[in-house]
């Protein structure tokens, strides 16, 4: 698509769309959102990038492959859920490690284990999503 | 010819190359420390005391990795860390400089961490698990000169024969595990013989099934011979200790559980008679001495399960006896014969003479291990021998047990000669490369496995009280009352058996040049079961092509049409089964949104079905998805429609994108199968309504909803029920969907990515079939 109009909107579009993926992620846990949303608001951002500028650009914005993304994402939520294993719960059991506090009252915020399960979900399907749009978009 | 020579060059080293690698070195180190590990449980195994080591892996289904360290696992782990801490080391030398030395390293030491599993493991599944991991890593192994095709050909074989055998083996165990209540073999063996029980004849039938693909018995033993296409420091490994004895260890493991029927008896009499008897004639047909040694395996595998058939003390003790001196003897000519390959160039039985001035050493080693072969005291070889005919005098069938057991004793006799003697003393031919001594990390192995096995038969109260008696205990459940290894067990039937076997074995090494072409022409004219597996093997690829040609059309449309019948059909049959009740469509309640939204689904269907544009067809599609999104969101399920709305764009871009290229959709050709398809559309929707409203029309169960409102803020913290759901609740069902995206992504970037390339691959699997 070549209208000078799309490409310049799409840039603004583009970042807006990605940071927006991001907000998504991070509030899912209490709102609306989460790594599916999230990862799939992302891959439009991209997707979006790619079809104003072309896939090769897109590529070139992504920094890394999508595919490795998308196993790398698989290798962070796996870890997560191994994590339990080290404190003697079943596989996949979310642990939580509060800062500044003993309970999701008092603490000021948490470390745990079922954000970065999340986020290796966002990572997998934005990596899966656009692995499969670049590969379209530089078949067709 | 031409093909196994270039499969040598690529086998051997370069003798300047540095052997002291990290792989090797790391590889041999640690097994040789497992070996001491094992050492020091001696004294508290022959005590009999069993070690149990446990770990819950999936308490649920009883399944535990559970180890069991008693005389039989005792002396199996002793015999792979032992002779495997050897053979690394004879492999680090062997393969010195080849290129893919680290990769052979790593497989062989995977192979012994899976075959110790397999003989430590107490519980069924456990060991299962490794058995399989035996079939595999041999396959990797066999397989390793991956550029031959012979060689790929032949450990595909060994790992589709052993693996169906591991299938059943898997039956098997399963209907031990769900019939007894436990998987456990300590449990199942202090039980008692299941003889008798329900599925008794099944459970066998199953396990041997699996242990006799495993061990190589006739018929399922040409594998075999063919893993020969192994380096040499494999074939000593899988052939001496491990892989193969698999088979014989299961079936010496469950010989309290399984034994005690007439059935029993009479498979492995039969099976291990024949298996002995039929190896023994093709050991000394084989003109290759590395083929030959394959067959004295396999008619030593025979041998071990026809006494395992027994249920005697002598019986079992022959067994056990002979399973040891076995593992040594055999290792270290494996061994030797790879020194001499690797020093003359060649294996072949007739060329191979006078080699013992080059090479004193090896050729002592291999002499030792010759004369406990062939049984001569006052090896060990000689003893088991002895204890072997008593306990055939002890068994079932005596007569026969007598009679095979002297036919295969006197052939190995001679096929002991044939490989330890002729190509140390005997006449020399014509070879390849002036012989030379081999290097020390490639004599150590043979001279201690040679001297050990002298050793045990000069003390045979030592390794009867440390070794066989234990195992022995092991296998029948309970102590046996000992003292039966002598050198000297008086004048007996025995002794004399054993005088007539050196008599006949001598003869027919004399013999053995004539022997050996006529039986080349009895095998020229039996059915060749080599050549029958690859004969079924391209029966079964042309019936994988049919069933692709009949199944596997190319037309989306006729897929979907299959998709949606059975859709169709598996709705429809329970619908008419069920007890006859009113369906009631309550439209009263609808509000004005809610009838916006159905019409504006319905203008969506009739778009897509009456458009001849592709883009307005999507369109149409997209419309539906945004209002099936947007009932989501008047029933609040905001998560669920975000994921539809986002799900539903990303659709129709990606498929604009690829479309704008397509052309216009064929109205011509689309006319004549409409009418079905609309049939069927209308079908699978009114049966799907009909189906819902029933849902509806039931009482609607909320104890999960209130369990995920009540527990997803107190238990997981979060306040969004779908997303805790999704990444605590059911987390490991998200890692299953997460995967799936990855390989449906991967799948299909495949196919848009490999299009291009499909003809140079088509070209290569055609020159790959030649």
């Amino acid at each position: 698509m070549n209208s000078i109009i799309f490409t310049a909107g799409a840039r603004i579009l583009v970042a807006l769309l990605f940071v927006f993926s991001l907000f998504m992620l991070l509030r899912g846990h209490h709102l609306p959102g989460g790594g599916f949303i999230g990862g799939l608001l992302g891959a439009i951002s991209f997707i979006v990038y790619a079809l104003a500028c072309g896939s090769g650009e897109a590529r070139a914005a992504l920094r890394v492959s999508p595919e490795g993304l998308a196993i790398v994402g698989l290798g962070v939520a796996l870890a997560a859920g191994m994590v339990s294993v080290f404190f003697g719960d079943p596989l996949f059991t979310g642990q939580w490690y509060w800062v500044g506090g003993d309970s999701y009252e008092t603490a000021l915020f948490s470390i745990n284990s079922v954000l970065v399960f999340d986020i290796g979900v966002y990572l997998v399907v934005l990596g899966g999503i656009l692995s499969l749009a670049f590969a379209f978009d530089e078949e067709t | 010819m031409a093909e196994s020579r270039d499969g040598k060059m690529a086998e051997h080293s370069d003798p300047n190359a540095p052997w002291v690698t990290f792989a090797g070195m790391a590889t041999t180190a640690i097994t040789a420390a497992l070996f001491v590990f094992f050492l020091q449980y001696l004294p508290v195994v022959a005590a009999g005391a069993p070690v149990l080591w446990t770990w819950d892996w999936i308490p649920s289904l009883q399944i535990r990795m559970s180890f069991w360290l008693d005389g039989l696992s005792l002396m199996f782990a002793l015999l792979i860390t032992g002779i495997g801490a050897f053979v690394m080391l004879y492999a680090a030398r062997y393969l010195a400089g080849h290129p893919h030395y680290n990769r052979f390293a790593l497989y062989l030491f995977s192979f012994m961490l899976s075959m110790l599993g397999l003989v430590l493991a107490d519980n069924l599944i456990t060991l299962f698990v490794f058995w399989e991991l035996t079939t595999f890593t041999s396959y990797l192994l066999i397989g390793f000169s991956h550029t031959d095709p012979k060689s790929r050909r032949n450990a595909l074989q060994a790992l589709l024969l052993t693996a169906a055998g591991g299938l059943a083996l898997l039956a098997g165990f399963i209907l031990i595990g769900v019939t007894q209540g436990t998987f456990e073999l300590s449990e199942l063996n202090a039980a008692g013989s299941l003889a008798g029980q329900p599925y008794y004849t099944g459970i066998l039938i199953l396990v041997l099934l699996g242990a006799f693909t495993k061990s190589a018995q006739v018929p399922f033993h040409f594998w075999l011979p063919n893993a020969m296409a192994a380096p040499t420091p494999v074939s000593a490994y899988l052939h001496s200790a491990t892989m193969v004895k698999g088979g014989v260890y299961l079936l010496a493991r469950m010989h309290p559980s399984l034994s005690g029927s007439d059935a029993w008896v009479w498979a492995l009499t039969i099976f291990g008679a024949i298996t002995a008897v039929f190896a023994s004639f093709m050991a000394l047909r084989q003109i290759d001495l590395k083929q030959t040694l394959a067959y004295t395996t396999l008619m030593a595998l025979g041998t071990l399960t026809m006494f395992l058939a027994g249920s005697s003390g002598y019986a079992i003790t022959a067994a056990m006896t002979f399973l040891l001196v076995h593992s040594l003897y055999k290792a270290c000519l494996f061994l030797t014969i790879g020194v001499v390959d690797h020093a003359t160039g060649t294996r072949d039985a007739d060329v191979l003479g006078g080699l013992a001035r080059a090479m004193p050493i090896t050729a002592t080693m291999a002499a030792l291990a010759g004369l406990a072969m062939a049984g001569i005291p006052p090896f060990l070889g000689f003893i088991a021998k002895e204890v072997a005919y008593a306990g055939a005098l002890t068994m079932a069938f005596t007569v026969f047990v007598v009679l095979m057991s002297f036919a295969a004793f006197a052939l190995m006799f001679a096929v002991a000669a044939i490989v330890a003697y002729r190509p140390f003393f005997g006449p020399q031919g014509a070879l390849p490369r002036k012989p030379h001594e081999g290097p020390w990390p490639m004599l150590i192995g043979p001279v201690t496995m040679a001297v050990l096995g002298l050793l045990a038969g000069l003390m045979p109260g030592v390794s009867a009280y440390w070794l066989v008696e234990p195992a022995v205990a092991a296998v029948m459940g309970a102590p046996d009352e000992g003292g039966r290894l002598k050198l000297w067990a008086g004048f007996n039937l025995p002794l004399v058996l054993s005088l007539l076997t050196f008599a006949v074995g001598f003869y027919l090494y004399r013999v053995h040049v004539e022997l050996r072409a006529r039986l080349a022409r009895i095998e020229a004219q039996a059915p060749d079961l080599d050549a029958r597996w690859d004969w079924l093997l391209d029966r079964f690829m042309d019936f994988a092509k049919l069933q692709t040609r009949v199944i596997q059309t190319g037309v989306m449309r006729q897929y979907l049409f299959a998709t949606f019948t059975v859709l169709a059909l598996a709705i429809l049959v329970p619908l008419v089964m069920r007890p006859v009740g009113g369906v009631t469509l309550a439209l009263a309640g609808l509000s004005f949104i809610e009838w916006g939204v159905a019409l504006l689904i319905l203008a969506g269907t009739f778009l897509v079905v009456l458009t001849s544009s592709r883009i307005a067809a999507l369109v149409g599609l997209g419309v539906v998805g945004i209002g099936v999104a947007l009932i989501f969101i008047i029933y609040s399920a905001p998560d669920v429609a975000i994921t539809q709305l986002l799900v539903e764009l990303l659709v129709v871009v990606l498929l604009a994108v690829a479309l704008l290229k397509m052309p216009h959709l064929d109205p011509g050709r689309k006319q004549e199968h409409r009418p079905a398809d609309a049939f069927l559309a209308v079908v699978v929707g009114a049966l799907t309504t009909i189906v819902l409203l029933l849902v509806v029309d039931g009482p609607f169960d909320r104890r999960l909803t209130d369990f995920f409102e009540a527990a997803s803020w107190t238990e997981a913290f979060g306040r969004n029920i779908v997303n805790v759901i999704l990444v605590d609740f059911r987390t490991l069902d998200t890692f299953g969907e997460i995967a799936v995206v990855i390989v449906a992504a991967l799948g299909a970037y495949a196919l848009l990515k490999g299009g291009l390339k499909r003809g140079t691959e088509g070209e290569a699997e055609k020159g790959d079939r030649e």
